[in-house]
Formats: structure tokens, sequence, C-alpha cells
């Protein structure tokens, strides 16, 4: 009967269409984006993040970059808390993406000092030697447009002062980006809640180690701590590391929960047995030598 | 025969104009994975990855997957209702203005103007430009239809119509968006719904032009090419129904594990499993039809493409709903697991389908007899062998990945760090860059046998007529 009748056919094509796109794609608009999943601290982008967010938006950021990290043990361990719809309410579009050519950027914000960002932005392979990022040092060459960005502001109904704006007079898209990259997932304090505490001793379990067998694990120390601190502990975005006398306890406790607000990342995913091996690396590898 | 009525000239442009968006889509493509692996190669600002990408994605799907839906259809519908195309002038418009949508796409997604959103990259003026362009195109399909010659409809026409239909919903909703200025915009929905909305959409339209419009040709050129019937009417009818149906209940499988709400997360993943029935019918359905005519895939280069390309669906349609599981889609899914598991559809299904369609169309509507049917099974094996090539090995990448992202030590600690995961992909991306220039050689000799057939092609004899009496 249908076969014989098109107009019958696509109104039955139609329906059957529309069946599963009411209840899987219509229907969740009762429940996602309403007071049932706010989060209290999650704010609008202010008027140069959001620029950020365009201009990571405008070089396909998210082809090769997610944004959402799931609950499952290895996205924890390696990015920090799972991510929650309410935190992603101010998201046109949506930026999760589909592939992690490079890592999650969900929990970015305040890992690093914007000056890390800046760096690696300038070149990612100075940082991270064989990333196959490509250098975006040329966006530090257009400027912000004030007035294009207050009619964002405008269309996206997020709130903004005339100083904010005004402010924006003379930054460059890199500025925007960095300061995008730093709120991405801060609206929640997932990093104070998560900071592992550490109770009873801390043993070095490497105790009175020999500089030979420390040397394998100078590339534990390269790929992890030399963007910063040097590729010789001689410090640049962090400090200087040679010399320095803190306890062996307490430098396992910055390396391994971080410094929040002083821009040190975490390293806890290394695992106790590699923070241990960096701590007797940082702390005797150049004992002895001249500096 | 009426064949002097049946407008071939706008499939003939259809066809020249789907080969040159897809040698683009391909080649930028190439270019992409060279980049994957030599970050030199980008050239900033317009000729980086990030801008890239969709380019090639875009190119891919709009300009060779719809040029060929075009051209398919247009020549399949005059066939199939035995009467010429409801109008010509509409018909030569929509190929102007597919042209300039796809070139204005082109320009705008290489100058950054983008909304992120998968397969829905253009802004707002060229979604614009987009609907224009399929209304104008279902229009005439659907007016020709209404004036056939035979009252029956046969199952190509009902994919058609269902996926101009399903098209055009997807399509609309998912393009909401609020204008900032004739570059910009921002999506009519936020975070967690218009995540569900991007991917309602993005499932479904692999759904509606990259799997209604192969079947309608696949259920049209191999009966056609074989000179057999489908096997089973009632089987097309369930799965067709079906097919339809389930499809679109299946978009958040592409968002397991995200804030998306649990329940349509479970139903996308039990609908995506169910999905294998239907897609399989189709599949047993073209199998069971080759009954007694197994010997063409020696003889017949055009049973060759449509059995690999009807056998590449029927892997990709199990593959998909493994993906689909909650328990497999935490370990693979983010990988290169995924690209190669879409690579299997657009080279190995869509495309082989799509070959087979215009070698068996390039005689009738050029008069030409095929330059060479040796180019062509040369052609068979590069792009099987490129597909292959460029598959497998992320295959391989993406389960290594996925086991060194989840790799722990004794005391639950990460064993690796991204990185160390990451450097491990490099020579997998090579022999993925290495299998899709393999795969462009294939293309390259197709584009080449068909300018040849066209250039110096004899003119048809008695295969066309024997194949016109059975129209």
């Amino acid at each position: 009967m249908w076969e014989k009748k098109p107009v019958l056919l696509i109104v039955l094509a139609t329906c059957a269409i529309l069946v599963g796109t009411i209840v899987t794609m219509v229907l969740p608009f009762a429940w996602v984006n309403t007071e049932a999943d706010r989060i209290e601290g999650v704010t609008p982008y202010t008027a140069l993040q959001q620029e950020g967010r365009d201009v990571y938006i405008r070089e396909g950021c998210n082809n090769c970059h997610t944004q959402t990290v799931r609950p499952l043990v290895s996205d924890v361990l390696r990015y920090g808390e799972y991510s929650k719809s309410g935190e992603f309410v101010y998201d046109r579009p949506f930026l999760w993406g589909s592939k992690r050519t490079g890592p999650d950027l969900a929990r970015l914000g305040g890992k690093y000092p914007d000056e890390w960002h800046y760096k690696h932005m300038d070149s990612p392979r100075a940082m991270v030697p064989k990333t196959n990022m490509p250098d975006y040092e040329w966006i530090r060459d257009y400027p912000l447009d004030p007035q294009m960005i207050q009619r964002k502001m405008e269309t996206l109904g997020f709130p903004y002062t005339a100083e904010e704006i005004k402010a924006l007079e003379g930054k460059t898209e890199m500025d925007a980006i960095v300061a995008y990259m730093q709120k991405l997932g801060s609206d929640i304090p997932w990093r104070q809640a998560t900071k592992t505490e550490i109770v009873g001793d801390l043993n070095n379990p490497y105790v009175g180690v020999d500089h030979d067998t420390m040397e394998p694990w100078e590339a534990l120390y390269s790929e992890n701590c030399a963007a910063c601190h040097g590729e010789h502990m001689e410090g640049e975005i962090g400090p200087e590391l040679i010399g320095d006398d803190y306890d062996e306890e307490i430098l396992f406790e910055l390396i391994y929960s971080g410094i929040s607000d002083g821009g040190m990342p975490s390293f806890s995913s290394l695992g106790t047995d590699k923070v241990w091996k960096l701590v007797n690396f940082i702390k005797y590898y150049h004992q002895g030598e001249d500096h | 025969m009426e064949k002097q009525n049946y407008n071939y000239a706008i499939v003939r442009s259809f066809v020249i104009w789907s080969l040159i968006w897809g040698l683009v889509a391909v080649l930028v493509g190439v270019i992409v994975s060279f980049q994957m692996v030599e970050p030199d190669l980008n050239f900033p600002p317009y000729l980086t990855f990030g801008r890239l990408r969709p380019i090639h994605t875009n190119a891919g799907i709009y300009g060779w997957g719809v040029g060929v839906i075009f051209a398919t259809f247009l020549y399949i519908v005059q066939r199939l209702c035995k009467t010429p195309l409801w109008s010509d002038k509409l018909a030569k418009f929509q190929l102007y203005f597919f042209n300039a949508t796809i070139i204005a796409s082109a320009v705008t997604l290489l100058l950054g103007y983008t909304t992120s959103k998968e397969y829905h990259e253009m802004e707002w003026p060229i979604d614009v430009m987009i609907v224009i362009l399929w209304v104008a195109f279902g229009i005439n399909i659907i007016m020709t239809i209404l004036k056939r010659k035979d009252e029956q409809m046969y199952i190509s026409l009902w994919y058609m119509m269902a996926s101009i239909v399903g098209v055009a919903i997807l399509f609309l909703v998912n393009a909401a968006a609020e204008p900032v200025s004739l570059f910009k915009s921002y999506s009519a929905y936020a975070g967690t719904n218009d995540a569900n909305v991007e991917w309602w959409f993005g499932h479904n339209a692999v759904a509606m032009a990259l799997t209604a419009p192969p079947l309608a040709m696949f259920y049209y050129f191999l009966p056609k090419s074989t000179g057999v019937p489908i096997y089973s009417h009632r089987l097309s009818i369930i799965a067709f129904w079906s097919l339809i149906f389930m499809y679109l209940w299946t978009g958040a499988h592409h968002l397991l594990w995200t804030p998306v709400p649990d329940w349509i997360q479970t139903l996308a993943m039990g609908f995506s499993v169910m999905l294998i029935a239907p897609s399989w019918g189709s599949v047993f359905n073209g199998y069971l039809s080759m009954g007694g005519q197994w010997h063409q895939m020696r003889e017949n280069y055009l049973v060759k493409f449509l059995i690999l390309g009807i056998t590449f669906y029927g892997l990709q349609t199990l593959q998909g709903p493994m993906q689909a599981i909650r328990t497999f889609s935490a370990f693979i899914h983010y990988t290169d697991w995924v690209p190669a598991h879409i690579h299997m559809g657009t080279m190995g299904w869509v495309s082989m389908i799509s070959f087979a369609s215009i070698y068996f169309m390039l005689p009738r509507i050029w008069d030409r007899e095929v330059y060479s049917i040796p180019l062509a099974n040369l052609q068979f094996w590069l792009v099987l062998v490129g597909q292959l090539i460029w598959s497998i090995s992320l295959w391989v990448a993406g389960v290594l990945q996925a086991g060194m992202w989840n790799a722990m030590n004794s005391d639950g600690s990460l064993t690796y760090t991204f990185m160390e995961t990451m450097v491990e992909m490099y020579p997998y991306w090579w022999a993925r860059a290495f299998g899709g220039v393999i795969y462009l050689v294939g293309l390259i000799i197709f584009i080449y046998n068909i300018y040849m057939t066209v250039k110096k092609g004899e003119p048809t004899a008695v295969t066309t007529a024997t194949a016109e009496g059975r129209a």
C-alpha cells in the first residue's frame, strides 16, 4: 500500500524518524541545564575568556583535544575530577570533542602558570619535545577587537563591564586563549577536594642512592620537570632546584600534590615510586658537581 | 526507447563535480595525515591541521558523498520512474548552487569561520545555502516520483525519500544558532544539550547521508549489474523500516560516560546493538541475491566493488555497535580506533558503492564504453589495500594507546604519561599516511579512467541496449 503512495511513505518515514528523535533528543531538554544540575560557583566567561574560547574554536583545537573527563579510573587519575553537566551551562557550543590526539583539557585551568601556556603556545616542542602540536606563536600578532567582543557578550547575555571591555585594548589573541585555558574546569574547587592527605611517615625507598643508579632517572626529570625548571635544574618558569634544602618528605609532598596557587601541577599520577625517584634525583644527582 | 528524454546531462555534471570534490577531500586527507606526523607541515594561519581537517571531512561528506548522491539519485529516479526529471531548470540550479556552496564552505573554513560542531562546521550563511540546495533537490526528486509511470515504487526510492526527509530534519535542528555577525554565531543550545543535539545530528547524518543513500544505490545497481533481482522483497521492507526507526535513538553512543543523562546513553547503547539486525538484513539480502552468481565476482568488476562495499557495510555495522557498548567505549573511545572505524565506512562502504555506481552509469550517460576494465581492476585493488592499511594500522594504534592509557602500577598510579602513549602512535600514523597515498593513487586512476572514457571510449553498442531493454 505505502509502496504505491509516495506521500504516505514520506509521512510514515517522518513519523518513524521522529519517535527516537523526540525521546532521546527533545525530551532531555526537560532535565538538562535546569535547576537540577546547576552548580554554584560556575560562572559565565569573562570577555577575555570568551574571546579566547572563540580563538580555540576558530583554530579547531577541538579536533585534537577533548574537554570532558569521564568517571573512569584512568581518566580521573590522569586529568582530575570527572566532568559534570552543570559545568557546561555557559558553553555555546559545547567543546567536548571526539578525539584525544592531545590530552583532555577539561581540568587544565590552574594546572600551569600563565607563563607556561605562553611558552607552550609559542612552541609546544620547546616544552614537550615529541609533541605533534603545531606552533601558535603567530596569534600574538592579532590584536583583539573590543567592539566585536562586546557584541558577542551581548549576544550570549553574559555580564561584563565597560572597564573589562576597555582592558581588552592592546591585548592579543594569545592573551585571550591563555585566559580561557586558565578558566577550564576551575569553577569547582576540585583540586582542594581531591588533594591527597599523606598520613604516617614518608620513607625514602632510595636512601643513599649512588649516582649511577640515578642516571636513568634523568629521563623522568626531563620529561616532567625540565620544561619549567630547566634541563639542568637551573630554573626558568619555576625556580632553580639546585641547592635547595627542602627535606625529602617536603619535596615529595610538593611534587606529589603540587602547589595549586603557585602553578606547580600535581604529579601524583606518576605514582609514589617515580615521585621518590624524582626527589632523589633532584636532591642528590648534581651534588658535588661544580656549578 | 524513451532514453532521449532523460536528463543525463545533469547526471554527467554531478559525476564530474563529485569527482573533483572527492579528489580534494582525499588530497586534503593525505595532507593532514602528514601534518599529524610532521608538525612543521602546518602553515598558519590557513593551512593548519585544525582548519584543514574540517575541510577534509566536509569535502568528503558533502562534496564527494552528497555529490554522488545527487548524481545517482537524479539518474535512478528517472530510470525507476520511467519519466524525465520534473524540472531540468531546478536541477541545473541545484548543480550551480551545489558548487557555490562547496566553494563557499571550503573558503570560509580556511578563513577560520567555523561553528566547531563536527560535520556541521560551516557558519550560518552556508547553512542557509545548504537548506536551499537540499530543498531544491528534494522537490525535484519527490515531484519526479509523483509523476512516475510505474505505480509500484522500488526499494531504492524508499531509501531516497527517507534520506531526503531525514537529512532535512537533522540539519535544521542542529543548525539553530544566534548570529553575532555574518561569520560568527553561537549555538542555540548550551553544554550538555548542545552535545546531545550535535551527536543526534552527527550519528544520523551518517544514517541519512552515508547509509540510506548508498543502500538506495546498492539495491538498484547490484541487480542491474548482475542481471538478477534482489533476493527478498519482504526482507528489504523489514530492513528499511526498522533501520530508519532505530537509527535515531543511537546518537548518544558518541557520548558514553559524558555528563549526558545515563538513560539516554543506555537507550543509545541498546538501540545500537539492535541496529545490527536491519543492517545485516540488507547485507544478507545482497549476499543471497548472488546465489548462483558468485562467478560474477571474477568476471564482472562492478560486482566486485558492490559486494566488497556491502561487506564493509556489514563489518562496519558490527564494529559500530560493539563500540557503542559502555565497557568497550570506555576503553577505545577518543583513540585512533575511531577514525579507523569511520574510514572503513567512508572508504570501504560508501566509496566502493559510489565507484560501482559511477562505472555502471558511465556507458549509459556518455554513450561510451568504459575505457579500461584492467584499470578499473587496478583501482579496485589500490583502494581496497589502501583502505585496509589505513584502518588496520589505526585499529592497532587505538588498542595500543587505550592499553597504555589504562595501564596501572601496583600502587594504583598510572604507568604512562600522556606523552609516553602519544609517541608510540607515530609509526602507525606513518602507516596511515602511506595507506592514504595508495588510496589517493587509486582515486586518480579512477578519474583518469573516466576522463579517457569520455575522451576516447568506444561508442556503446550492444550492452547498453540490452540493459536498456531490462530497465
